[in-house]
């Protein structure tokens, strides 16, 4: 077992400074695209009184599932004490947060009044998903700031299980909290299911992981830092494992619904006729987002490849966000059946498949989300230790792990 | 010194009381008969403003009760996608059947109202006398409210509004719905709908305290079969229909 010394990158070359432009230049797109619906209204978006929530919500819900799911890489390591993924985790916990920020500043961007955003902490109602979220969420930057502080601070690494473990349950909870906005929605057939929050958190596990990969990928080949097969095939194989498990919650949330006669319209219509959502779903969310990749971590040698692992990572996030899609856009493209058993039709769109076509301010605002997730996590890992300066097969056993210490740079 | 003409006084003192008195005494029995609301008092759950809907007497081809909404309350009657539509009306026709009925739909202002639920901030209220309002101060417009309501009886506004009706709040960014025309009910008007159905002939919609036993729509109740649209959600509605 080796010491391992963690050090912040160079961050001087210029590909450096073009990745940090080129997501400071989409931030700057996202913000001048939530600056006109704000003061244009949402008449210029995609969005109506029929599919009142799109595509922003689509990029904000996936990077806050997303969000909980990167800070996994580092429960592992504290909560069940697999040493192999402790020098992962500094690099996690600031991944989960930076992906939590950027979640969350599109869906406070895309409010109706996102200038009274302040309301929603002095005015609290405590029977609504939403308002425990806002404690959920800040509840999570605070203790995920602890558990970084612990992690990489000498002093303060007696406290980094009981902080590991704190945060590893708020977690929990806080997907909980995000898959139970749609599971407590009681009169839409395609949400009101208590599944929601157990789904959420598996595809949390794999959205998270996902990004977690590509994000380790990308730093140590562009920085030039060894990173070991055997770290990477360890991180695959988790990530084959949650997309099978994603795949499953899927089929039980849609087998089920399918055995309610209320519902099966409904299912129906995502599956087979629902047009766009149903190719999203098929296509996107089944075939590229969970099939394609589980083919490719599972095969014997491209499973093996880097290539192959990186194309793996991206088709889980387009499946996500695909998932995403299905989930907020088709489940209120369904109309609501006031009346079972009759025919309804109204000025109001009632009784009818509502479509919606996303704007392009909608899609720069969702996009500028990823890019302030971006941009925290290239900056930190310029100012912070967070990454060892290498991960190589030399330096961390698999079985038995290393020990991390932190060095300046 | 002269002597103050103490009786005089007192007449004058007297007088003035009973003409006040008479002044005043038909707009309290107004208020009371018509169950208004002073304004310096506050709502009392006493009452529960209530709605009974007669789909049987809804004609097919009229909206007047739609046309009266808007004009109550300042809205364009646009039937755009993301055009504001408080109360709009609903075509029916049962798919084995084939019946066919009218009647109109908007807020059924619930006794458990899944809107008020998951508001964050609360600026989606139930009123103590029943009626569903959305505090426009407070309402971000995130619209998870519009995701839970069971009767799609919100709008968002997305659109500037401007000439705004005095008494009549509403503005771009937040959620609006049918507010059972609260200043009229406070007034001890009936809804602008309800007015525009009787004054076409039809009375198709009763208002009045459900809370009250001797109320017509109460009475209504107690005699014909009426429904609560999605009953089996059990939110208990404050608008009820006949003959769906």
């Amino acid at each position: 077992m080796k010491n391992m010394v963690f050090r912040e990158i160079e961050g001087k070359s210029v590909g450096y400074y073009v990745l940090l432009a080129g997501l400071a230049l989409f931030t700057l797109l996202g913000l001048l695209a939530a600056h006109y619906m704000e003061t244009n209204g949402h008449h210029v978006t995609g969005m109506t009184n029929q599919v009142v929530w799109g595509i922003p919500h689509v990029f904000a819900v996936f990077l806050i599932v997303a969000a909980s799911g990167a800070l996994n890489v580092a429960s592992i390591g504290s909560v069940f004490g697999k040493s192999m993924y402790k020098p992962l985790a500094p690099l996690s916990g600031v991944l989960s947060v930076a992906l939590l920020a950027g979640g969350l500043t599109v869906l406070m961007l895309d409010l109706g009044r996102a200038d009274r955003v302040i309301v929603a902490m002095t005015h609290y109602n405590f029977r609504s998903v939403f308002a425990w979220n806002v404690f959920l969420y800040s509840g999570f930057v605070g203790l995920v700031a602890i558990y970084l502080w612990a992690q990489m601070e000498q002093r303060m690494k007696p406290y980094t299980k009981a902080a590991g473990v704190a945060a590893f349950i708020w977690r929990l909870l806080l997907t909980t909290g995000t898959g139970s906005i749609f599971g407590f929605l009681v009169a839409r057939a395609l949400y009101d299911s208590a599944l929601f929050a157990p789904m959420f958190i598996i595809m949390s596990f794999s959205y998270g992981l996902a990004i977690y990969i590509l994000v380790l990928m990308a730093a140590y080949g562009w920085t030039g830092r060894p990173l070991g097969d055997g770290v990477l095939l360890r991180l695959k194989g988790l990530l084959a494992v949650f997309v099978a498990a994603v795949l499953y919650f899927v089929a039980v949330y849609h087998m089920t619904n399918l055995y309610y006669a209320e519902h099966r319209a409904a299912e129906h219509f995502i599956l087979v006729d629902g047009g766009v959502n149903t190719q999203v779903f098929w296509i996107g969310q089944i075939l590229l987002g969970s099939v394609l990749p589980l083919v490719i971590l599972f095969h014997p040698s491209a499973g093996k490849s880097r290539r192959s692992i990186a194309l793996a990572s991206v088709l889980v996030i387009l499946g996500g966000l695909a998932q995403m899609y299905v989930t907020i856009v088709g489940g209120q493209a369904w109309p609501l059946d006031l009346f079972p058993g009759m025919q309804q039709s109204s000025s109001f769109y009632d009784g009818v498949i509502h479509s919606y076509h996303a704007s392009v301010p909608e899609v720069f605002l969702g996009l500028g989300g990823v890019a302030i997730a971006g941009l925290i996590v290239v900056f930190a890992i310029k100012v912070l230790r967070l990454l060892p300066d290498s991960l190589g097969d030399d330096v961390v056993d698999v079985h038995h792990g290393a020990k991390a210490v932190a060095k300046p740079a | 010194m002269s002597e103050v003409n103490t009786s005089r006084r007192q007449f004058l003192g007297w007088g003035t009381a009973a003409m006040a008195g008479l002044a005043i005494a038909p707009g309290v029995t107004l208020i009371d008969l018509a169950h208004g609301k002073p304004d310096d008092q506050p709502v009392s759950s006493k009452v529960r403003w209530g709605m009974l809907i007669d789909a049987n007497q809804c004609h097919s081809g009229c909206s007047d009760c739609v046309t009266a909404c808007n004009k109550e309350n300042g809205l364009s009657g646009g039937t755009g996608p993301d055009d504001s539509q408080w109360i709009r009306k609903m075509d029916l026709k049962d798919t084995h059947s084939g019946r066919v009925m009218s009647l109109p739909m908007m807020c059924q202002h619930c006794g458990n109202p899944p809107c008020t639920d998951v508001c964050p901030t609360g600026a989606s209220f139930k009123r103590a006398d029943g009626i569903v309002l959305v505090d426009r101060h407070i309402c971000i417009g995130c619209r998870y409210c519009m995701m839970a309501c069971p009767y799609k009886a919100r709008s968002f506004v997305a659109h500037p509004v401007t000439d705004q009706k005095p008494g009549r709040p509403r503005g771009i960014g937040t959620v609006e719905a049918c507010t059972m025309c609260v200043e009229r009910v406070d007034a001890g008007l009936k809804p602008a709908c309800v007015d525009a159905c009787a004054a076409a002939g039809h009375e198709a919609i009763i208002f009045g305290d459900l809370n009250d036993p001797n109320s017509d729509i109460s009475k209504r109740i107690a005699e014909y079969t009426t429904k609560q649209v999605r009953a089996d959600l059990g939110l208990d509605t404050g608008v009820r229909y006949q003959g769906v």
